[in-house]
């Protein structure tokens, strides 16, 4: 059982190595001249005034959260699709009711402008 | 092979250099792939648009994605003097990482398959989902406005997509009855249709295969839902502060994921390694990874048309797309789905 995952272990490392080696490659081979005009943030010409991690509109947060709740369901769904034949019509009518209430959430959300962007 | 690398390094280091082996087996490939990518890509928007493309670095331009490769290895890889300088370096190799990691479970054919798991799809979507991590890291490292509003862009689009995917998931689960990469294609080699390219799961979850599509193109943030890199507005959104290697690598993770949606769409929907004729066509109805090979050109080639075809999206209507119509699309075709498989007319027995 557990050989079955010992490659992708090893696979994750080796990604991993993938992205590592060519940065040290790149960065024992090319040219280092720093200077502070070429490391300061990019600006389209002018210096930075500000730091640049800023306020940021509170729709990100709406949407990580909606995320989260949007996702949890998938979770829910996912181990029921799995064995949906041997439920028969019962775990299907169970699971209907459940996708009716996450329907009605998602009315409701709608509804309160959680998804306008304008 | 394995039984000669056990017989010199001992039971466990001979199965971990096999594994190695075929590791490297499926990733040099891999990049090759990717380079050529990036060269087909030129190519083919160049004749979309009537121009040539690259075609001076070697016959056909076949050499232009080495000497990319060398001109970026010999640039200069810049650390904002106001960046997080670990981080900054972190963020490349948290991108590339998943985008090749989610490989060890996709099988070619149905023997050629590093890991087959009982939980593929699973660790698929969870691999996957890493990916985001690089940009957010990338964006808010750099510390520059550009990288922020693009990170931020990126984020917030692509966990809005895996919604509408993990729903379209959900439809080809309950037909599959398997998170089993391998059995979800062999599935799809009995239906009606006897196997042929009608009885694959494109036509009747139609739906569920367009928003799929739709969605893996939106995850992997290009056009027409590259605002997270939008060059036009925000310069290149998350990586507008690296440079050379640094920069490759966010460049390779993004083609390596590009081919990896285009592998699973064909897993999923189009039948994998199955041949689109009727099993008694003798060689053009064998399976093979050829079939596999020409299923992942074609997404691929989508993917390439889409970009010469449209217009970017406005980010409003990005999210509208994501929220209010693919899910609403998505959770009525489960439901249907549902509906066929319980009443007399089902195809999945």
């Amino acid at each position: 059982m557990l050989q079955n995952y010992f490659p992708i272990l090893l696979f994750v490392i080796v990604g991993l190595l993938v992205g590592v080696g060519p940065i040290l490659l790149g960065w024992l081979v090319a040219p280092n001249r720093p200077d502070p005009e070429k490391l300061s943030p990019y600006e389209c010409g002018f210096e930075a005034f500000e730091d640049a991690r800023m306020k940021f509109d509170v729709r990100y947060y709406l949407v990580a959260i909606l995320f989260i709740l949007f996702d949890l369901e998938i979770t829910f769904l996912f181990p029921w699709a799995v064995v949906l034949k041997e439920l028969g019509a019962f775990g299907f009518g169970v699971m209907v009711e459940f996708i009716a209430v996450l329907t009605l959430g998602f009315v409701y959300m709608w509804k309160k402008g959680a998804l306008e962007w304008e | 092979m394995m039984e000669f690398l056990q017989g010199i390094l001992g039971n466990e280091a001979g199965l971990t250099v096999w594994t190695l082996l075929k590791i490297v087996a499926i990733v040099a490939p891999m990049m090759g792939a990717v380079a050529y990518l990036t060269l087909a890509e030129r190519k083919v928007i160049g004749y979309m648009q009537v121009r040539i493309g690259p075609n001076r670095v070697g016959y056909f331009g076949l050499l232009q994605p080495l000497a990319d490769g060398i001109k970026l290895l010999l640039k200069e890889i810049i650390l904002p003097t106001q960046s997080s300088k670990g981080l900054f370096l972190l963020a490349p190799v948290l991108s590339i990482g998943p985008a090749l990691a989610a490989w060890a479970v996709v099988p070619f054919t149905d023997k050629l398959v590093l890991a087959n798991t009982n939980a593929s799809l699973l660790y698929i979507m969870a691999i996957t989902s890493m990916g985001v991590y690089g940009v957010i890291i990338a964006g808010w490292a750099a510390n520059s406005k550009y990288s922020f509003l693009g990170a931020l862009r990126s984020a917030a689009q692509i966990v809005s997509y895996e919604i509408a995917m993990g729903f379209a998931l959900v439809g080809v689960l309950m037909v599959s009855g398997s998170l089993n990469l391998v059995d979800i294609v062999n599935q799809q080699g009995h239906g009606v249709a006897g196997g042929s390219a009608l009885s694959w799961n494109w036509l009747p979850l139609f739906p569920l295969f367009i928003v799929y599509l739709i969605s893996g193109v939106a995850e992997t943030n290009r056009a027409p839902f590259d605002v997270a890199e939008g060059e036009s507005e925000i310069v290149a959104g998350f990586h507008v502060e690296y440079s050379g290697m640094a920069f490759a690598v966010f460049f390779l993770a993004e083609y390596a994921n590009m081919i990896l949606v285009a592998a699973m769409t064909s897993l999923m929907f189009l039948g994998g390694w199955l041949s689109p004729f009727p099993a008694s066509w003798g060689v053009l109805g064998a399976s093979g990874f050829i079939w596999m090979a020409l299923k992942i050109s074609l997404v691929l080639f989508c993917f390439l048309w889409f970009r010469a075809t449209f217009p970017r999206y406005r980010y409003d209507q990005i999210m509208r797309l994501g929220w209010k119509v693919f899910i609403p699309v998505t959770l009525v075709w489960v439901f249907v789905v549902g509906v066929w498989m319980m009443s007399p007319l089902t195809l999945w027995n």
